[in-house]
């Protein structure tokens, strides 16, 4: 027992270090600390930049440009002498928007002409560019500094030889749309046509370049149309799924049903004898949920012959290690220990007793949500092929860089026999952050001779996700005589994968901690052992918490008979030095949620009288260093069908990159938020998932899609931060916050249509 | 072995009758624009036009295909409505991740072929067998109605 609960711990264990890893606070890009560095090696074709050591393949490619039409600026930057620039986005592309904002703000200090850049995916290699992953929404403040630099930095050096070649002074000279000019002599000269002298320049360094400011940008917040939508709308070859590789076979992986069973025998011959099956054979994996699993994989000639197969596989499996969770069962035991508060409380600040003793008023309530799967509509899959002793892959994922370690110990090679080519993602939501499916594929190549293509089926994926977990949470509020929230008791039930600490993705989230501010704060937790593997779902923990926190203060602000906007304002300036982040690089700020939440009751009529059955919701939240507050206006009809007539949200995460593409986000974080929670569940019983496809997982469809989302944008000097997240969390809470003011029903349990709610055409 | 018409060009294919037009698309025509999501006719990725009409090609056999022209998201642009839909969705930039758009593409302009002018009923209507995981349906909408309002 000791060792399965050992391999349970590690594989979660290392997904709660990947979420905590993409809630940090950015960090320091490489280049801001290392500088500019001149790789080696560099050709006589002109000389390559890297960012931190070199990269051959950057300068065979210069060489291999032996005309000098190509120049490499450095990883991020070519400059071809038709004066076409190629921008290399480092992340990947998951529907963020974010191969289009890199390529922005690059594009912006480089001044570039956007009309002539084209903007490709880079390689996965971390030594040079650093992070390269896609999670948390930290793609962009991660890079800022970094891409900006790039920019900079090559346009210092185009200038430079502008003005050796010119025999001018630097400083007069003037760049704009890929072209600089010399106003006093009346030189100008394209980008293309200097590229080669100017990769001859010395690199300058990182820290003496001068950035933009905000009131500078060319680019920076205009709206952009996707780079890659031309190729999408007429169906060229993006995603993972639509790699081909010569003579390239098909795979399907098929594991134990109830997470954590081995495989003892399959049938062999009877899926070997099968139509177009090429081979079949059991793998025992790493036995790492993160990684490989034990399981059996049939090769076949095409997609749809592997699914056949896999459907008349019969495996005898070994569930002695498996999961025997039921969701029904968490569901009751969490209902019956409820009110018994832990001996041991996580916070505690004041003292709640004495605080409820002398309320004026006093609240009960208990919240309740369920699993989520992730479903992105790209079922998992990836193309690996082992070839001349490494692993040449092709993986849709949001964590490539990080993958590589997981992927090279599945594929029993050492990390530099890994080759990773990253392709488009058809949507993450969390899900891709882990690798498990690319290290299949990896194990799975060693076996065949050829590319492979591992495509797991959509019940696969359902079968096989690191859910979001459910959570419970007992809260008692107090309310003190000038009715100001005094106390905030909170019994929070959660999930433990090692027995220690929470699973990943089922802690209270520090978002939460700082949010709620009470003088008088108590909270303390009880974990159920879980053996599903849990993980990060858009905006992991908030998703769900923020539903559970701002309806109960919606709970406490109207026992108090107060104004709901004023009793979030007054609540949120609090000053309860325990509560305030500790590390100073946590952007939370209370003038910024207040900002947002004064904007958006403005926006959304706050205070109008409503007709009856009609309701006006508004919550708040900090998430993803965003600043975010959120309102719904519905109506509910007596069949509890909710109809809903407008959707505001207001955003602070500081300046805005690309409008188009933050709208796009704004919109669809708070459709995905509706969507989640009018009507997702997952239920598990024996260890088993029960919802294995989208007709039993209801994602919201075209006809009770909401006809508008009105999004604002508060842009400040602070840093950008990352839109992917921000927008989802305080939704649900406006949602539930407005089906109480139109009906005078509280909703404490999550989908709402187990509460026998729908959504109105 | 078949005769498929697809985009306007005829394919011969050796597969079994049972295999669904999809996988044939995908894994043997090379025409991967068209995608799998579920493969049980609920989320519509793998929409395509058989015979004019929006069809789910994961649940229809190349067997059952007959003599049918097939159109696919590569070859919907050709048609005008396929060309002024495909327009509006970038005017409109309407993909997020864009896994599920080339089945709403082709929702949609089988919408425009039969209701030149559709009202939301008409749209909620056609495009409600297209899962966008990542909720674009208001710019959906939106690309819609401006193709729809621009000329022939």
């Amino acid at each position: 027992m000791a060792n399965i609960q050992s391999n349970f711990a590690q594989s979660d264990a290392y997904l709660s270090a990947l979420i905590r890893e993409v809630h940090a606070t950015p960090v320091a890009p490489v280049i801001g600390r290392r500088g500019f560095f001149k790789l080696a090696g560099a050709g006589a074709a002109g000389l390559v930049l890297g960012f931190q050591l070199g990269d051959a393949a950057f300068a065979a490619e210069n060489d291999a440009a032996a005309d000098g039409a190509i120049q490499t600026m450095n990883a991020f930057i070519r400059v071809a002498s038709n004066n076409t620039i190629t921008i290399y986005s480092k992340c990947p592309e998951i529907g963020q928007g974010i191969k289009t904002s890199f390529g922005v703000i690059i594009a912006d200090e480089l001044d570039a002409d956007w009309n002539h850049v084209v903007m490709e995916q880079a390689d996965i290699n971390p030594k040079v560019y650093g992070s390269q992953g896609a999670g948390g929404s930290t793609s962009i403040p991660r890079a800022w500094d970094q891409l900006r630099q790039a920019g900079a930095g090559a346009k210092a050096m185009l200038i430079a030889a502008a003005a050796k070649q010119w025999e001018v002074d630097p400083r007069q000279i003037t760049a704009r749309d890929s072209v600089l000019t010399h106003a006093a002599s009346g030189k100008s000269a394209t980008y293309g046509s200097l590229a080669a002298e100017a990769a001859k320049m010395p690199v300058p360094d990182a820290k003496g370049l001068k950035l933009k400011t905000r009131a500078e940008y060319r680019l920076i917040g205009k709206g952009f149309h996707g780079v890659d939508d031309p190729k999408v709308v007429t169906g060229q070859p993006l995603f993972g799924i639509d790699v081909q590789r010569p003579g390239m076979v098909y795979a399907t992986y098929t594991k134990c049903p109830a997470a954590g069973g081995k495989v003892r025998s399959f049938n062999v011959d009877e899926i070997k004898a099968e139509r177009g099956v090429i081979d079949a054979f059991a793998l025992t994996g790493t036995g790492l949920m993160a990684e490989a699993m034990p399981g059996v994989a049939i090769i076949a000639k095409d997609t749809w012959s592997a699914f056949q197969a896999q459907k008349k596989l019969k495996v005898d499996w070994d569930l002695s290690e498996a999961s025997q969770d039921s969701t029904s069962r968490f569901s009751e035991e969490a209902k019956k220990i409820a009110m018994s508060f832990p001996q041991k409380a996580d916070e505690n600040i004041g003292d709640v007793d004495k605080a409820f003793a002398a309320a004026a008023k006093t609240v009960e309530a208990y919240y309740e949500y369920p699993f989520a799967a992730h479903a992105p509509l790209e079922p998992m899959n990836t193309t690996a092929h082992w070839h001349d002793g490494i692993v040449e892959m092709w993986v849709p994922t949001q964590q490539p860089d990080r993958g590589l370690p997981s992927i090279a110990k599945a594929a029993g090679l050492p990390e530099d026999k890994i080759v990773l080519h990253q392709t488009r993602v058809g949507g993450g939501f969390g899900r891709r952050l882990v690798n498990d499916y690319a290290c299949e594929a990896a194990a799975i190549s060693r076996k065949v001779d050829g590319p492979v293509k591992l495509q797991w089926t959509r019940e696969d994926d359902f079968a096989h996700d690191f859910y979001r977990p459910a959570g419970y949470h007992q809260f008692k509020g107090a309310i003190d005589g000038n009715g100001r929230l005094d106390a905030w008791r909170e019994h929070f039930i959660t999930f433990t994968a090692d027995g220690k600490k929470e699973a990943s993705g089922a802690n209270l989230t520090d978002n939460i901690k700082f949010s709620i501010k009470a003088p008088n704060l108590r909270r303390g937790t009880t974990m159920f052992p879980l053996r599903i593997p849990t993980g990060a779902w858009r905006a992991p923990g908030d998703n769900a918490q923020v539903f559970a926190e701002q309806c109960f203060m919606h709970e406490m602000s109207s026992v108090a008979g107060r104004d709901h906007v004023e009793f979030l304002l007054e609540a949120v300036n609090r000053d309860v030095p325990e509560l305030a982040p500790k590390d100073k690089s946590v952007n939370f700020s209370p003038k910024r949620v207040s900002d947002v939440i004064k904007m958006c009751a403005d926006k959304a009529g706050w205070g109008k009288t409503a007709p009856k059955g009609s309701g006006l919701g508004l919550a708040w939240c900090y998430s993803h260093a965003g600043h975010v507050a959120q309102a719904v206006e519905l109506s509910v009809d007596a069949n509890k069908r909710i109809k809903i007539e407008r959707i505001v949200v207001v955003l602070d995460v500081g300046p805005i990159i690309d409008m188009t593409g933050s709208q796009a986000q704004a919109q669809g974080a708070s459709t995905d938020a509706l969507s989640t929670a009018m009507g997702l569940k997952i239920n598990i019983e024996n260890g088993r998932i029960k919802e294995l496809n989208y007709n039993a997982y209801p994602v919201l469809r075209m006809p009770f899609a909401p006809m508008t989302i009105d999004a604002y944008f508060i842009q400040s000097d602070n840093p950008p931060t990352g839109m992917g997240e921000p927008a989802f969390p305080a939704l649900a809470a406006a949602l539930g916050n407005a089906i109480f003011a139109a009906t005078g029903e509280r909703v404490r349990r999550l989908p709402l249509r187990d509460l026998g709610y729908s959504l109105a055409i | 072995m078949f005769t498929l018409t697809v985009n306007g060009q005829s394919h011969l294919v050796d597969v079994p009758e049972q295999m669904p037009l999809l996988w044939v698309l995908r894994d043997h025509l090379n025409l991967v624009g068209t995608k799998y999501g579920c493969g049980v006719a609920q989320c519509g990725a793998c929409t395509v036009h058989v015979g004019g009409n929006p069809t789910r090609s994961c649940q229809l056999t190349i067997g059952d295909v007959g003599t049918r022209a097939v159109v696919t998201i590569e070859g919907i642009g050709d048609a005008p409505n396929g060309a002024k839909i495909q327009k509006a969705w970038l005017e409109a930039s309407v993909p997020q991740c864009g896994y599920c758009q080339a089945g709403q593409i082709m929702s949609a302009t089988a919408l425009l072929n039969s209701t030149p002018q559709p009202d939301d009923s008409d749209i909620d209507a056609a495009m409600a067998g297209n899962l966008c995981r990542c909720g674009t349906y208001i710019r959906v909408r939106q690309a819609i109605k401006n193709a729809a309002a621009k000329p022939a």
